[in-house]
């Protein structure tokens, strides 16, 4: 499959190298020609110097047997008009695009064959949004993916070492629920190392516990796991980016909203949407400034510019003036590695995040969504099962009987409303959204062909 | 660089080097002449020895650095010359001493084209074959050959594809993957090579002649199974065809492909540096007609023009094919041929010289230059087309021309001290770092009297030529052994 991508920036690269890697026929659009010669000296990918929306590049770049276009620029606009370009010139299969502005975003109409046609739009600032939304909404949690519209939840909690779950066996932390909740855990990583799941695997101290329940269960699962974990009422938000705005807004007045902006101008405008944040001007920083809007009290800290180290020493200084916890951007998956889980409790990359959006456009076979885990070592599949026993190598079967590729477990299944957790004897049945987690990212594609129709399969 | 890893992919060249040599054992067999024995031996020792040399490396599983691609490409034709020399030695006709079989497979492989045989019509097939094949490997490149055939060079193919394609500009591909590149570029040649040996034989050639023609007329190498070279057929059509593809020879193959994809002609007619070379082609021929009739070489125009025209095409283009043996011409013929080869074909061509890019973007700057005088605020953008080119591509460009006639000065220097006169030790000198093959004075008919040490920098100047200098000339720095 050959697909182009347009940008070699943070996104545009990031995504090339993990593409590349995985077999795809890349090439890369940049106008930018020493930034792709960095970017082929890592990886097999073609290298292609222009503007992203001129048909003479996208010639260059082979658009007429192209499978996939990303258009991932640092412009809405060129993002937009390649899209359009290659859809009515060359009459490219698949059209991506990442789009930032809101004013775009809110008009849906505007994104159809008619007129723009773009098949998925990617919104970094919405998705960073909705991700640090989550862990706002579950104290404790370290990353909320949603699956089957969110019907059915992963969340990825730290296993503190006077959490109750700690020293026990995976079979006794299910049995501990109380009735009517069921969860399974479905991913344990033990420092970079990935455990897959049994019945008796012991939880130790400081392992990356990722487990599956109903959405509506969540909330009882966090208590049961992590007691002493207060619900979050104060937010401080560092940085009046559009994520900083967003999220301002989505948190509304369920919680009591402090944003630090260091622009007067800007401030003015935020502060004109927000009907309950209080909007502060000033350096995110500056300890005095924090100190005297209560940094202490806070419950969690989310350094949300769009420096990666400004972010991370402003969230070094909130932590320790007294606030219970930090998340913070950052882009550099360095310098995530570096401070997560030491002296910054999360750390959010939005590059990542929108890779995982973009890489389940990517995937075949019947697969809804990808979660993008631990920055790219596991992901969390979401495929739906089509076809029947005749044509189908999942449907019919109980979930023992499915020939997973190695690394691959069933983690849950959603069917219409309810929310099934895997045990060997539930049988799969058409329409059920299944949802996997990979850690060996080798077999993927073998998954794929798993849940792909096939008439000639007897 | 990891030895390990060197091993293995050496070994892995020296088996394809190997089985290679069953081709002219194949060729000796069918003609059933003397050289068959040596071809199995020479073949099967190299098996042997590359999977002796691969056998403890096999598990190897290492990136290829950037700077290893250097190391690997330049060892990788230094062994693969040697491995071509080793059946010329062992053969009994002719009798050849080791640094002339190596002489003589080195200036295959970098399709130079210059020999130290005489009398090739009495040779043995088998031998004739495997000189052409040589040539026709080294064209494209048998390092680009081994990253199309062998997978595991799949990872690292673009640092060994970079440090052996001819050109300035190194990075540019085909295709998004390194290896449909290699894939891409070996099948038009491939092709051009099917298509040039069945026009030699329809025009008159032996199927023998044909093959082994094609091989050195496509690569731009001129090994030719007759003493007299192309004379030997005294026929316009073969000389004809062979001036087509020569000039096919020295296109860029990356302009072949665009022109193959769309099926169009429209490729070969935009780019600027083809056209320049067909300009160039087409002065060089017309000043060549008129010197030979003005000295008298050929006073009828219809004549001279059929022999300026193929001695312009065949060493503009580094061939070195001949139909007169213009060393021994008048006036300033002879030098004149010797000059045109410095421009040499297109980049990411067979041809060899300086490639016309190069000297597109040294011209250009020095006009650019002249323009400063007089607008001392002008901005120097050099344009190729209608592109401007980055200004790190001209410093290396002018780099790479300083190395190209410091390395010219030095190795005629030396081979003067060898004994050499004048006018053999520069001809000599250019006619290999350019991969041309003829020469003049002593060396003018063949190189057979040359002495041994002189053959020895010859045969480092060709390798040096084929490597476009730098590949080779940066693993003499000490820089590059340093925390290597």
């Amino acid at each position: 499959m050959k697909i182009i991508i347009l940008g070699a920036g943070q996104v545009g690269a990031g995504l090339a190298v993990s593409l590349a890697r995985e077999n795809y026929d890349i090439s890369v659009v940049d106008h930018d020609e020493s930034r792709l010669r960095q970017l082929q000296d890592r990886v097999d990918i073609q290298g292609v110097g222009g503007h992203a929306a001129h048909p003479p590049t996208l010639l260059r770049a082979g658009i007429e047997d192209a499978d996939m276009i990303v258009a991932v620029t640092s412009s809405d606009e060129v993002n937009m008009v390649a899209c359009q370009i290659a859809y009515s010139l060359y009459n490219t299969p698949t059209r991506i695009a990442r789009v930032r502005a809101a004013e775009y975003l809110e008009t849906p109409n505007l994104f159809t064959r008619e007129h723009i046609p773009i098949d998925l739009l990617i919104s970094p600032e919405q998705l960073v949004t909705d991700h640090i939304y989550h862990l706002i909404e579950y104290p404790g949690a370290l990353q909320v993916l949603d699956f089957a519209d969110g019907q059915a939840q992963m969340v990825a909690i730290r296993a503190a070492s006077d959490s109750p779950m700690v020293g026990h066996p995976l079979r006794a932390v299910a049995e501990q629920m109380p009735a009517g909740v069921e969860t399974r855990v479905v991913a344990l990583f033990r420092g970079e190392q990935a455990v897959i799941p049994e019945g008796d695997t012991v939880i130790e101290a400081d392992d990356l516990v990722f487990f599956l329940a109903a959405r509506r269960d969540i909330p009882r699962v966090m208590n049961e796991l992590c007691r002493n974990v207060a619900p979050i009422k104060r937010v401080m938000l560092a940085g009046g980016g559009n994520i900083g705005e967003r999220l301002a807004v989505k948190l509304g007045g369920d919680y009591h909203v402090k944003l630090i902006e260091r622009s007067t101008e800007r401030a003015k405008v935020i502060a004109e949407h927000l009907e309950h944040a209080i909007v502060l001007v000033g350096d995110c920083a500056d300890s005095e400034l924090l100190r005297d809007e209560g940094i202490d009290r806070i419950d969690i800290y989310c350094a949300l510019t769009n420096d990666d180290e400004a972010n991370i020493l402003s969230s070094m200084v909130a932590k320790r003036l007294g606030a219970k916890k930090v998340v913070t951007i950052v882009n550099r998956p360095v310098y995530a590695d570096l401070v997560e889980g030491q002296q910054i409790d999360v750390a959010v990359s939005p590059r990542q995040i929108t890779i995982g959006a973009l890489f389940a456009r990517m995937r075949r076979g019947n697969v809804v969504r990808v979660h993008s885990l631990r920055r790219g070592a596991a992901e969390a599949i979401e495929a739906e099962a089509k076809g029947d026993a005749g044509t189908s190598r999942v449907v019919g079967r109980a979930i023992a009987e499915i020939e997973l590729p190695p690394g691959a477990t069933i983690g849950g299944i959603v069917r219409g409303e309810k929310v099934l957790m895997a045990h060997r004897q539930t049988t799969i049945e058409p329409g059920d959204h299944v949802i996997i987690l990979a850690t060996e990212k080798r077999h993927i594609h073998d998954l794929e062909h798993l849940f792909e129709v096939s008439a000639t399969y007897v | 660089m990891n030895p390990n890893l060197l091993c293995r992919l050496l070994s892995l060249l020296l088996l394809l080097a190997g089985v290679l040599q069953f081709l002219p054992a194949l060729i000796a067999w069918v003609y059933d002449d003397s050289s068959f024995t040596t071809f199995i031996l020479s073949g099967s020792g190299l098996l042997l020895i590359g999977a002796a040399a691969w056998w403890p490396a096999r598990r190897v599983r290492i990136d290829l650095r950037l700077r290893d691609g250097f190391l690997v490409v330049a060892l990788s034709w230094i062994v693969i010359g040697l491995a071509g020399a080793l059946p010329i030695v062992m053969l009994k006709v002719p009798q050849v001493g080791v640094v002339d079989a190596i002489f003589e497979s080195v200036s295959g492989l970098t399709t130079t084209g210059a020999t130290v045989l005489i009398g090739l019509e009495a040779m043995p097939p088998g031998l004739l074959f495997h000189r052409a094949l040589l040539q026709w490997l080294g064209g494209m490149g048998i390092v680009v050959l081994a990253v199309a055939v062998l997978p595991m060079l799949r990872i690292g193919g673009l640092q060994l594809y970079r440090a052996e394609m001819p050109g300035p500009v190194k990075d540019s591909k085909l295709t998004p993957r390194i290896a449909d590149t290699a894939k891409a570029l070996w099948t038009i040649y491939f092709s051009l090579t099917l298509l040039c040996m069945l026009a030699y034989h329809v025009a008159g050639m032996s199927w023998f002649d044909a093959v082994t023609h094609a091989f050195t007329t496509l690569s731009t190498g001129g090994y030719s199974n007759y003493d007299a070279s192309i004379a030997h057929f005294q026929s316009l059509l073969i000389e004809l065809i062979a001036i087509v593809f020569m000039t096919l020879g020295g296109i860029n193959f990356a302009i072949h492909f665009l022109a193959w994809r769309r099926a169009s002609l429209v490729p070969y007619q935009q780019d600027p540096e083809v056209r320049t070379y067909m300009t160039l082609l087409l002065v060089f021929a017309a000043i060549a007609t008129a010197a030979i009739v003005f000295y008298g070489v050929e006073p009828h125009w219809p004549s001279a023009l059929r022999l300026g025209l193929f001695q312009a095409v065949s060493t503009m283009t580094s061939t070195g094919y001949t139909t007169a043996g213009f060393y021994l011409w008048p006036g300033f013929l002879p030098i004149f041929f010797i000059f045109i080869v410095f421009i040499g074909g297109c980049a990411g061509s067979t041809g060899g010289g300086m490639k016309v890019i190069r000297i597109m973007l040294l011209y250009k700057q020095a006009v650019s230059e002249i323009q400063r005088v007089i607008h001392p605020a002008s901005a120097g953008i050099i344009r190729i087309g209608s592109r401007a080119v980055e200004s790190r591509v001209i410093t290396a460009v002018w780099g790479y021309f300083f190395i190209y006639v410091a390395s010219f000065a030095i190795l005629s220097v030396l081979l003067n001290a060898t004994g050499l006169d004048l006018e053999t030790s520069f001809s000599a000198v250019a006619t290999c770092l350019t991969n041309l093959g003829p020469s003049l004075g002593v060396a003018g008919p063949h190189f057979a009297d040359l002495n041994a040490v002189a053959k020895s920098v010859l045969v480092f100047a060709m390798l040096l030529g084929r490597l476009e200098i730098f590949t080779l000339l940066v693993l003499l720095t000490p820089a590059y052994w340093k925390d290597a």
